[in-house]
């Protein structure tokens, strides 16, 4: 399946290299990403591909949430037909 | 790659406007559970129930996960239980409330609805014995919500069910007085009740449905009141515009997580309901989109032109985003569940008469207002036929969830916590309408119902 991971939070050092880490780590692979920086906010926004599996999902988002956590970021993983259906006709 | 934009804004609605899917009810008939014998008849409910719903809650909690949309709620609603009950007309039919409380507790759902009756024209066998038993239904079990439709457009009002049903509020509020009197919470009493609704507590899963079935809830309120804050100072048709476009999204959010839901349970996909659904948290209320378009306090004159304007706008902008839509579909002004809602009851410039007129151009009724304990049964039978008269009259549903607050006198508060709130003792008109509730008959269906 493919998902977006988005992260927001205060800019730091090493934010796209930690999140890179944990999908390389779970074996997701990132196809796309576009970041930007306003004022001292941080957003990106990764397109990544994860085998079809619920726990894999849980885990790789499990992670993520708990690197957010200790860096003070919000991180989410979401299923990118969440996107696709509230946007596209 | 998705518009950053889109993504953005999905994410702020989700984290920071309260964008849920309400619930996913699973629907399921117990037609072929009926048996002339209790304890077979409970044991064949409990059975259907379990095996039907058994992965509805991982299911939920799965697609909550993968899409990251908070669906607050699974929740199962079965055929009407007055039709099962009827073959044991010599037992108790709480036994078949205590059926579906285990049943709710091994699924692990929050609410199972259908402990129900539909007497519009006339009680039927069973039907009687259901409703005499819902007061004490309701306090033996926790997750159990009930209903009664006691008229439609079609065979206009049973007013003796209209009288039978001001009693048993009254008494569903007694049995559990020292629990703020919840049991009348999870009562509705209702004009043209819908047979796919998946809110509770008014869901019940109607003779007409199939075996099982999915139904979905959608709210959000909190995303429509930031849209129009954010728009300014517009005027109203573009107001009307923002909330059909806002709409359109959540409704899209509830289509897929349906037709996900259907697909891995393998049930069919019934409806959407397209209500904007508030709760007690602050950011999550329908009153205060009515405020952000104008309104000092709701219950200000123009509540009901607002109120009317928001319902249709949410309807036309969720009516194209979804295969199916259904159930109550419409704006829910439920005063205890709704912090806006609570802050105007409290300095009264909400007051009941005022919510009647509301509800004759929003989706449901008279729902989660608690009154004086000391209230006469026929005043509670009396505000029922009223709501059920704007219900007929209007071709739509109304519904009635009156909490008489036992030992309590207006200024006073009932604190339910959790998703049903908390609320104010509203006054009630103290005039009484006892002479014309024991008359008792059925009031004559309208014009409204010859269409064919």
């Amino acid at each position: 399946m493919r998902a977006v991971v988005t992260v927001v939070g205060k800019d730091c050092v090493g934010i796209l290299a930690s999140v890179s880490a944990v999908c390389s780590e779970c074996g997701v692979n990132i196809t796309d990403v576009t970041q930007s920086i306003l004022r001292d906010m941080f957003v990106m926004i990764m397109m990544v591909e994860l085998a079809d599996r619920s726990a894999l999902l849980a885990d790789f988002s499990g992670r993520l949430q708990k690197m957010g956590k200790d860096k003070g970021l919000r991180i989410q993983v979401m299923h990118e037909d969440i996107f696709n259906t509230m946007h596209r006709i | 790659m998705i518009n950053a934009k889109d993504i953005l804004e999905t994410l702020m609605m989700i984290q920071e406007e309260h964008l849920d899917v309400r619930t996913i009810t699973m629907g399921i008939s117990l037609l072929d559970c009926i048996d002339p014998n209790v304890n077979a008849a409970c044991t064949k409910v409990y059975d259907k129930i379990c095996y039907k719903a058994q992965n509805l809650v991982k299911t939920g909690e799965q697609l909550e996960r993968e899409y990251g949309v908070p669906i607050v709620n699974k929740r199962i609603s079965v055929t009407p239980m007055a039709m099962i009950a009827a073959a044991c007309p010599k037992d108790s039919p709480v036994l078949f409330a205590k059926a579906l409380e285990r049943a709710a507790q091994t699924t692990g759902v929050n609410f199972i609805g259908g402990y129900s009756a539909l007497v519009h024209k006339g009680f039927g066998p069973g039907d009687r014995a259901l409703i005499e038993s819902i007061p004490e239904a309701l306090s033996v079990t926790d997750h159990v919500c009930s209903s009664v439709n006691i008229g439609s457009t079609k065979t206009g009002i049973n007013l003796d069910a209209c009288k039978l049903m001001g009693r048993i509020v009254k008494q569903a509020a007694e049995k559990t007085a020292d629990r703020n009197c919840i049991g009348a919470a999870k009562l509705v009493v209702f004009c043209n009740a819908p047979e796919d609704n998946p809110f509770m507590a008014g869901a019940f899963h109607g003779p007409g449905e199939p075996d099982s079935v999915i139904n979905v809830g959608v709210s959000g309120p909190g995303v429509v009141s930031a849209a129009i804050q954010k728009a300014g100072n517009c005027n109203i048709t573009e107001v009307a515009d923002i909330i059909k476009k806002t709409a359109f999204k959540i409704t899209r959010v509830g289509q897929l997580i349906a037709y996900e839901a259907s697909k891995r349970l393998d049930v069919p996909f019934g409806i959407v309901d397209l209500s904007l659904a508030p709760t007690p948290a602050v950011g999550d209320s329908v009153a205060h989109i009515l405020e952000a378009m104008g309104l000092q306090s709701v219950g200000a004159p123009g509540t009901t032109a607002t109120l009317a304007l928001l319902n249709d706008a949410v309807k036309k902008g969720g009516v194209m985003a979804s295969s199916h839509v259904g159930g109550l579909s419409g704006a829910f002004i439920p005063v205890t569940e709704d912090a806006g809602m609570i802050d105007a009851a409290r300095s009264g410039a909400l007051t009941i008469e005022k919510l009647e007129a509301m509800t004759a151009v929003c989706s449901v009724g008279l729902d989660m207002i608690v009154v004086p304990g000391d209230l006469p049964a026929e005043s509670i039978s009396g505000i029922i036929a009223d709501e059920a008269a704007i219900g007929m009259v209007n071709s739509k549903t109304t519904a009635v969830r009156l909490i008489p607050a036992i030992g309590k006198k207006v200024g006073e508060e009932l604190n339910f916590g959790g998703l049903l709130g908390t609320g104010p003792v509203m006054p009630v008109n103290p005039n009484s309408p006892a002479a014309f509730i024991n008359r008792g008959g059925r009031i004559p269906a309208p014009m409204q119902s010859l269409k064919n």
